[in-house]
């Protein structure tokens, strides 16, 4: 980097909101021309350093400085317009709308006071070619798949002249093939002069496809380094500050006859008729894991809807679930939860937790009805915080304040507080679905080991998680899905990953 | 900040605001302030009147509080207070022998039947069809207007009068009426406001059906993931609704005027909206509410003959300003520099009265999620 | 007889399709406005004082617009600026609205409740039931055509796109409920100069609210809301031709039957039709950049 400025340079920044320090004196500089990584837990600070970069949120103290010069906006406007372009985690494209006009919206050219599409039409054409990035341009996005939709993202920014490319954890949702796809248009874009700040969690990607990784945690930046000269453990080391195990220890399963869960010849449609699941049969036993392995969205939702509780009254679904050799199919949620079926919802804000509501009234939701807490319809609020108390110690939940509402606790706390919750009835079948997503690593340890507990007490575990190492570490079985139907079934120790991605995409 | 300032403070925005537009009226608003207060507790007489006033706008509070803490809203109080206030006056009417035992119970069922009926309607509507509430309710009040309009003139008409009521009740129907309000109209249900209240803060707070209707209206999916059937406890939370409202009835025709009359309602119905907000949803917050809108209500009646230029009409502008002072909660916690998020220990029942305020949080998003 | 009842529809439709279609900006945008009578009503009151002062029932509409756009500058400070409840703050402006309107009349005319009676020379004659189709044909191109129309149905349905894109949502959202107040400002000065003449306390009955059904019907679409207006107007105007017609039988239906009939329609309507057609996503949430 001698004699030229750094493309990106944060100097000092700083950022809280309320009681909380979002950002410390974060210091960083980017190469032009280079991919950068951007690594850190959930909460230390990465997506809010990038969102002052951005122009989202404006910083407390600090500098920001583009090729040397120092830069100030008081909006994503002076961003967009200073160069800079973000790909947000969770895209910003309305679904009703064309991609032309989710691409055209805040620019939009026009002649006489209306829009003009067509030299936006043929504008985006010729930067389709350039960097190969091929879209259907008048379709709903919703009807898109999510590889699509992340090129019509891409291709917003390079309709503005972006030449600073922020992503935010761009790979979440796609399969390592499309990863693949990704990165040569990244690797494609850089090559021709642009700088890509890559946000992301998985060391992986960062060994494999970045130049330069910078390390945040608690709102700092602990380290910066060339790729090529560092490797995951470190890295790792570096986002939590002590040495983490990458793997749990995991006995071999000693399975029981019985089956916690049984799904024959289950169908599913949904009223948008884009998500299915396709004629899904298998088995689980009690005190096995068995893991559903999948990119999202290849009807892993459509699982949980088939078998617990449908979300779309105007869904259509056929087939047999049994739990514990009861025939389940079509019973109310609360029937199942009677039975002692306990669920980990895969989306915690809007299933799995009340989030005004104090922490003790969380740990009483679906437990409520429960002879131990319930006297003839009135709840016993003593017996619920000497339980919820006694709970929330041994899952070392922080802060251990029954008052809290629970939204004020940070990821792995909530997933924790789920969990409590959900074996306090020392349930013979769990259904777990993405239960690390979202938590920092250490949390995610006690997570795995207590479901490795449950399985050696007998339990029946289903595993639904995108997290391929989560995958392998846990389950005894492996199926993979892949849209809406199951198309591979593994034992534990007798596949690797290459093979498991392939199955994922579908090959 | 403590849970009841804030209301404390909208009602003395909402009133400096008020009086503020009499002084532009050309009224000095110290004098228009007096008027109100001594209307409304000047004399054993005034002072009943407004209880009188009150005790209809506890129960409509009450409706309003228990669909918020479902997630609903109900702004047809109106017309379900009509329809019981109806059905009580048509028991009476129609069986004016009954005995004294059954008779104000078996009004008062009819009451309450009604209500439950009304306040049924869009819960069903909304558990099973999906159709908005708010427009529902709307709609049944006009025809729940129309219904009582129809029946007093054409079914139960009182032939001695032209004055749009039916025919009195037998007198076993009637209440019991305090006499120590100066001619007041206070009955016994004045203390069935105070025990409804009392009721409905033990339901809510205390019992399963009351923890599942709130978990319903802060998370209907976390709910439905509990186990918990979000549209039965719709139903059950409108229908109850409707119950409460319904209960006025037993106010105006069995503790006051003995029959129905149209049009008796002085918007109890959407000022029960304002009077569950300012009460914070709480019960009883409601009944410090119900009271002192009463007591606006009842201060104003003076105004048109005291004042030159001030109608009774001032009375809604004031509930109008306070109630907007209530939902700027915005300004409050602005002021306060507080988190807007309501808090409070197992038994608590008080909910945030204002909905969909969006609160980002850095971290609390998952990492990965695909969009839908 | 069937003339009649069209020309009549077209009539007693007007303040409904101009209020449906301030109802659909408003929403597009993500603003609920369940404030639609209240800034009716104050419309048809400045309206008719309007027209009282200076003759003229187009500058008489013209104040009938000034004071829907104040009511709704009120009501978008609650809802916009301090994220107050849309639904609970809509309230409270009609009750405003309810309270306001006869306590000024008292001021003005001493009178309590309604204004003095306009002159027919002074007041329409048909011309709003025409020009209400220009407004109708421009809300389309607008929300079409040009940006602005973009920026609101993003400001409803991606308020963080629009925002990611550079675009004030929170702006686009004030233009919006301002220019819903403008309109059902001018819906109601059709009440109060052109279908009668003069004002009167809570002349709007409902009209408002029924706008808003109207709306939903028509799925949020501004040609779409303005036929179910038609629809609802023919059931108003139905219920005026048919008072004291003998159907069937020796009796005259009787009038609350028929006065109650649109509204039962909106709700069979909104119960079969609509049920769970698709709102704007982020109708009714506050926008807080973060």
């Amino acid at each position: 980097m001698t004699g030229t400025f750094p493309a990106v340079e944060l100097r000092g920044l700083s950022k809280r909101f309320g009681a909380c320090v979002a950002n410390a004196g974060v210091s960083l500089r980017v190469a032009p021309g280079t991919i950068q990584g951007i690594i850190g837990e959930n909460g230390a600070g990465k997506s809010t350093a990038m969102k002052m970069l951005y122009g989202v949120y404006r910083p407390d103290a600090g500098e920001i400085l583009l090729n040397g010069k120092p830069c100030s906006w008081s909006s994503p406007a002076d961003a967009i317009a200073a160069g800079i372009g973000m790909v947000h985690q969770h895209f910003m494209l309305a679904g009703p709308h064309t991609a032309l006009d989710n691409i055209l919206l805040g620019a939009e050219p026009t002649r006489l006071g209306l829009i003009n599409r067509t030299q936006v039409r043929q504008q985006l054409e010729q930067l389709s070619h350039q960097y190969g990035l091929n879209v259907d341009w008048d379709r709903p996005v919703e009807e898109l798949p999510v590889g699509i939709q992340q090129r019509i993202e891409i291709l917003k920014l390079l309709h503005r002249n972006a030449i600073i490319l922020i992503l935010d954890e761009p790979t979440a949702v796609l399969t390592p093939q499309e990863t693949g796809a990704l990165f040569h248009n990244l690797t494609q874009l850089r090559d021709q002069g642009k700088t890509i700040l890559l946000i992301t969690h998985k060391l992986k990607e960062v060994m494999t496809f970045t130049d330069r990784v910078t390390v945040f945690r608690a709102g700092k930046v602990t380290g910066e380094a060339q790729t090529s000269q560092t490797n995951p453990q470190e890295l790792a080391n570096l986002m939590v500050g002590r040495k983490v195990l990458l793997n749990v220890e995991v006995q071999n399963a000693k399975p029981l006859p019985e089956l916690a869960i049984d799904v024959k010849h289950l169908n599913f449609t949904g009223s948008r008729s884009r998500h299915q699941l396709l004629d899904v049969s298998f088995s689980v036993k009690r005190g096995e894991i068995v893991g559903i392995a999948g990119v999202e969205g290849n009807g892993q939702s459509e699982l949980l809807q088939a078998m617990l509780h449908p979300r779309d009254p105007n869904c259509r679904s056929s087939g047999s679930v049994a739990f514990l050799g009861h025939d389940a199919t079509n019973w109310s949620a609360r029937k199942i939860r009677q039975l002692g079926v306990a669920l980990i919802p895969e989306d915690r804000h809007n299933e799995g937790l009340l989030l005004d509501r104090p922490v003790s009234e969380n740990f009483a939701l679906g437990l409520h009805r429960d002879p131990e807490f319930n006297c003839a319809g009135i709840l016993n609020s003593r017996n619920i915080a000497t339980t919820a108390t006694r709970a929330i110690e041994e899952y070392d939940v922080r802060p251990p304040e029954l008052t809290m509402p629970a939204g004020k606790l940070s990821g792995g706390n909530q997933q924790k507080l789920i969990i409590a919750r959900e074996f306090h009835r020392n349930p013979k079948v769990v259904i777990a679905a993405q239960p690390t997503r979202g938590v920092d690593v250490g949390a995610i340890e006690f997570i795995h080991k207590r479901i490795v507990r449950a399985r050696d007490e007998g339990a029946g575990i289903l595993l639904i998680s995108a997290e391929l190492d989560e995958i392998l570490a846990l389950s005894d079985r492996i199926l993979v899905i892949f849209e809406g139907k199951i198309v591979a079934e593994f034992l534990r120790g007798n596949l690797d990953e290459t093979t498991l991605g392939l199955k994922m995409s579908g090959s | 900040m403590p849970r009841f300032l804030q209301p404390i403070l909208a009602v003395i925005a909402g009133l400096c605001l008020g009086l503020a537009v009499t002084w532009i009226a050309g009224e000095n608003p110290w004098h228009v302030f007096k008027i109100l207060c001594m209307g409304a507790l000047g004399s054993p007489y005034d002072f009943g009147m407004t209880l009188f006033y009150a005790t209809p706008l506890v129960f409509t509070g009450l409706s309003v509080a228990i669909a918020f803490h479902a997630g609903l809203f109900n702004i047809g109080a109106e017309g379900q207070l009509t329809l019981g206030a109806l059905a009580a006056a048509a028991v009476g009417a129609l069986w004016p022998q009954c005995p004294s035992i059954f008779a104000p119970l078996a009004a008062g069922f009819a009451a309450v039947f009604a209500g439950t009926l009304w306040g049924a309607i869009p819960g069903w509507l909304r558990a099973r069809r999906g159709s908005h509430e708010v427009i529902n309710t709307i709609m049944l009040n006009f025809v729940a207007a129309g219904l009582s309009s129809y029946i007093t003139l054409y079914l139960l008409k009182n032939s001695e009068t032209q004055n749009p009521e039916t025919r009195a009740i037998g007198a076993t129907y009637m209440i019991h009426q305090f006499a120590f309000f100066g001619g007041a109209p206070v009955s016994l249900a004045l203390p069935l406001a105070i025990v409804a209240a009392f009721c409905v803060w033990f339901f809510l707070a205390k019992t399963t059906w009351g923890f599942e209707l709130r978990a319903v209206g802060q998370s209907e999916s976390a709910a439905r993931a509990a186990g918990i059937s979000a549209d039965n406890v719709r139903i059950i939370a409108l229908s109850l609704a409707g119950a409460l409202a319904g209960l006025v009835g037993v106010a105006e025709v069995l503790g006051n005027a003995g029959r129905f009359k149209v049009g008796f309602s002085p918007e109890y119905g959407f000022i029960g909206i304002a009077v569950a907000l300012l009460g914070r949803n709480h019960p009883f917050g409601i009944l410090a509410a119900a009271l002192l809108f009463g007591a606006l209500h009842k201060g104003a009646t003076a105004l048109d003959l005291e004042t030159e230029h001030v109608t009774r009409d001032l009375s809604l502008i004031l509930q109008a300003l306070i109630l907007l002072s209530v939902c700027a909660e915005g300004l409050w916690s602005w002021m306060a520099k507080r988190d807007v998020s309501a808090s409070g220990g197992t038994g608590g029942a008080s909910v945030s009265a204002s909905r969909g305020i969006s609160t980002a949080r850095e971290d609390a998003r998952p990492t990965a999620k695909k969009p839908k | 007889m069937i003339a009649q009842l069209l020309a009549s529809t077209l009539r007693v439709a007007t303040p409904l399709i101009f209020a449906a279609l301030g109802g659909m900006f408003s929403e597009r945008a993500g603003v609920i406005n369940i404030a639609l009578e209240g800034l009716m009503l104050i419309g048809a009151w400045a309206a008719a004082v309007g027209t009282l002062m200076t003759h003229s029932p187009w500058l008489g509409s013209g104040l009938g617009m000034l004071g829907g756009i104040l009511l709704a500058a009120i009501y978008g400070f609650f809802v916009i600026r301090l994220r107050a409840n849309q639904i609970v703050a809509g309230m409270a402006i009609n009750m405003l609205a309810f309270g306001l309107t006869p306590f000024l009349c008292k001021i003005l005319y001493d009178v309590t409740g309604s204004t003095p009676a306009i002159p027919i020379a002074d007041r329409f004659q048909s011309a709003p039931a025409y020009f209400v189709w220009f407004f109708v044909a421009l809300a389309f191109a607008v929300m079409k055509f040009t940006p602005a129309g973009l920026w609101v149905s993003f400001a409803g349905e991606h308020p963080e796109a629009l925002d990611a894109a550079g675009v004030r949502v929170n702006r686009v959202r004030w233009a919006a409920v301002l220019v819903s107040g403008a309109l059902a400002g001018l819906g109601g000065a059709t009440l109060s100069v052109f279908l009668s003449s003069s004002f009167s306390r809570n002349m709007t009955a409902g009209r408002g609210f029924m706008a808003l059904a109207a709306l939903i019907f028509g799925r949020w679409h501004p040609v779409r809301a303005a036929l179910a207006c038609l629809l609802f107007g023919f059931a108003e105007a139905a219920q005026i031709r048919l008072q004291g017609v003998v159907l069937w039988g020796t009796q005259p239906i009787p009038v609350q039957f028929i006065q109650i009939l649109p509204y039962v329609v909106t709700i069979l309507v909104l119960a079969g039709f609509v049920g769970r057609s698709r709102a704007p996503k982020a109708l009714g949430t506050p926008f807080q950049r973060g």
